[in-house]
């Protein structure tokens, strides 16, 4: 299976690891995976904070550089969400309606369009807590939110990791609040997003966790913050660097 | 900084006080999920709020003649403001013909929004908040700070201070039975023989003509029983089609509201009792200009459950005034930026766009998306901060284009790997106030990839 691999710019720049390990996810799952050269960012951070008239020649970049695939898989919920979701605003050419559908967060692509269920081979010895972010929860429905009645399955990334061996997943108090990051409101109101931040990692900590993961580098860049600030016993990491470890 | 983080950042600065706040309100979102986790056809009956509502928005003016005139020839006399103004008039104008001046009021955030009671004091009418909650921050000359709770932000003991100046009760009393107790017998004194009762309206049915007002106290409905003049206030937005519509909205009300199966009183008023006046007015107050924005439109389906504010992960840390607007929190932050875009410009922002809020929705109102879409608005009319617009402005240039790109990246990440820690953490960096910034790896992905594909 051919697939380009979107890896967003904060996760490009400062967490470089988390794009290696998904490359290496999915080549390892027996993916042909193509990186386009050219590739920067999908226009949510000018977008989110009111400029979405900036952020059209990123999107048009990022039409131009991903036109001829048949999926693009990113480890990023938000910047997905917002290829799907945005992108409506410029010109809907084939282009960029087979691009809005087929761009696909990385837990989407492995189980809907892969069929897998399990990684062979992942091991991680450690209590995770899984933060579920919310452009992937509530804008992909990638797992259940909390607001919602009827039946929902658990995430796909829950079913992923409860795979892994000797993992232990922490069941949290707050299965899905935010944690406050919010692109630019993370500086404009820093406040009330350190304090959410806080509040969520608290609930980690109380539940005895030792890693912290998600689907969305981004919340863990913020809560990292405030893990080093503080020294809070506790790491993060992205799911894919989980699901891409070995060691059975 | 703008307004909201201002207030809010003053809100968290007694963490005690706004952990306290938090779990409150959270308590009553628990609640709300226990009593929808109870009703399997929970989905189905928000859907089909929602297209009720969607259906009156879009045959309002029909909707609002055939419940005037139904109205009308119940014996009710209908009035019709344009704005705050005209509706302060109308209500003061109904107090002067009956001679009335001892006016008690309950349940009306309508009210609220045209500063009605301002108005009526300085036309010499007395006027008594008889919802209890309503009645502390009458007390205390402040605006509710919740549509549901109005003051939630206060903790029993400063109602017990509050009573104690105001009504007499003993110095440090702080039990709500007993301060409840208080409350009682202080507003029975001006529920009877008060000269006229106003109330808000939860749904107006046009089918037969009648107002249905919620509510947990029923001191709405002992004030409009003993009172000869009854007085009720609604939004245009407040019609329901037919009578068996009402079923569906009081299943969700009270359920989103405060995980009540329905409210303690549902009281239906259609015609005055003999011997008395029933009074409606209907008011628009720039609501037919929300209706006339394709974006924004849908946000006047809101039943006031504020179920939004309970889940909103920043209401609850921010506290309702940090908003500066009648109604606060997520819904509040669509609604008033169409009142006055300029002075709320900053509220569209006051959020992570986490979507809590919409999932919540008893009406499924897209309020994250018309967050986002109102953030636009802001920023096209020319009112978000100028260095913030010139900033991503530069952005969106250098991340259209991949060198450009790379070369920034590559910088950011040397500045952020040599320069010494006093310069990076400087007070211009709101980020690393209370958090580090991420590690500045030496290699991005891209320079990792293209060595190891050159190699």
């Amino acid at each position: 299976m051919r697939v380009a691999l979107f890896i967003p710019c904060y996760i490009d720049q400062f967490y470089p690891q988390v794009g290696r390990a998904t490359l290496a996810l999915l080549e390892r799952l027996g993916c042909e995976v193509v990186y386009p050269l050219g590739q920067t960012c999908c226009g949510q951070p000018m977008a989110n904070a009111g400029c979405e008239r900036d952020a059209l020649q990123t999107y048009h970049h990022f039409v131009k550089t991903f036109s001829d695939f048949p999926y693009i898989v990113s480890p990023s919920g938000s910047c997905v969400y917002h290829v799907r979701q945005h992108y409506d605003v410029i010109d809907q050419t084939a282009v960029v309606q087979a691009i809005r559908a087929r761009t696909l967060e990385l837990s989407e692509f492995l189980i809907d369009v892969l069929g897998i269920q399990a990684i062979p081979g992942a091991r991680y010895p450690h209590r995770v807590g899984i933060h579920a972010s919310c452009h992937g929860l509530r804008g992909l429905r990638l797992g259940p939110s909390s607001e919602l009645r009827g039946s929902q399955p658990p995430s796909g990334i829950h079913r992923l990791l409860e795979q892994v061996a000797d993992i232990e997943i922490v069941t949290l108090d707050r299965s899905d609040e935010c944690c406050g990051f919010g692109g630019t409101f993370a500086v404009s109101e820093a406040s009330v997003s350190v304090k959410m931040g806080a509040d969520r990692l608290a609930d980690h900590l109380r539940n005895g966790v030792e890693v912290v993961t998600a689907s969305d580098m981004s919340c863990l860049m913020h809560l990292e913050g405030i893990i080093r600030r503080r020294n809070y016993p506790l790491r993060v990491a992205h799911y894919a660097e989980i699901l891409n470890t070995t060691g059975v | 900084m703008n307004q909201h983080a201002t207030k809010a950042k003053a809100f968290i600065q007694d963490e005690a006080r706004t952990n306290w706040h938090d779990e409150a309100l959270w308590f009553i979102r628990a609640k709300r999920d226990q009593a929808t986790a109870l009703v399997a056809e929970w989905e189905a009956l928000r859907e089909l709020a929602s297209g009720i509502k969607d259906h009156v928005l879009g045959n309002l003016d029909q909707y609002l003649e055939q419940f005037s005139e139904r109205a009308i020839a119940n014996g009710v006399q209908v009035h019709w403001a344009r704005d705050a103004r005209e509706h302060n008039q109308i209500v003061l104008g109904i107090l002067q013909q009956t001679n009335a001046t001892r006016l008690v009021k309950s349940k009306s955030m309508l009210t609220e929004e045209c500063g009605l009671s301002d108005y009526l004091v300085e036309n010499g009418v007395s006027v008594v908040d008889t919802d209890l909650g309503e009645r502390i921050i009458q007390l205390r000359e402040e605006p509710p700070s919740h549509i549901v709770l109005p003051a939630i932000h206060l903790k029993k003991e400063e109602v017990g201070e509050l009573f104690h100046e105001h009504l007499g009760t003993p110095a440090g009393l702080s039990d709500p039975t007993q301060l409840t107790e208080a409350a009682r017998h202080h507003l029975r004194d001006h529920l009877v023989g008060c000269d006229a009762a106003l109330t808000g309206v939860n749904f107006a049915i046009a089918e037969t003509g009648g107002v249905v007002v919620c509510t947990n106290e029923g001191n709405a409905d002992m004030g409009v029983h003993s009172a000869p003049v009854q007085i009720h206030c609604m939004g245009i937005e407040k019609i329901i089609p037919r009578a068996q519509d009402l079923g569906i909205f009081i299943r969700v009300l009270a359920r989103s509201a405060t995980g009540q199966p329905s409210t303690v009183y549902t009281a239906h008023h259609h015609r005055p009792r003999p011997g008395t006046q029933m009074h409606i007015v209907i008011v628009d107050n720039g609501r037919t200009e929300q209706l006339g924005r394709p974006d924004f439109r849908n946000s006047l389906k809101c039943i006031r459950c504020g179920a939004c504010m309970n889940t909103c992960p920043i209401y609850r840390r921010s506290g309702g005034h940090s908003y500066g607007t009648t109604v606060p929190g997520p819904i509040g932050s669509i609604l008033t930026p169409g009142f006055d875009l300029k002075q709320h410009a900053d509220l569209p922002f006051a959020s992570t766009l986490c979507g809590s809020c919409s999932d919540v929705c008893p009406v499924k109102i897209n309020i994250h998306e018309q967050l986002y879409q109102w953030r636009q608005a802001v920023v096209e009319a020319g009112l978000a901060d100028p260095a913030k617009v010139q900033t991503l402005n530069l952005s969106g240039a250098i991340l259209a284009k991949p060198w450009w790109y790379r070369i920034t990246g590559r910088l950011a990440r040397l500045a952020l790997r040599w320069a010494p820690r006093w310069l990076v953490y400087n007070r211009w960096n709101t980020w690393g106030q209370d958090r580090e910034l991420p590690p500045a790896p030496r290699e991005s992905f891209q320079d990792w990839y293209r060595k190891k594909h050159k190699a």
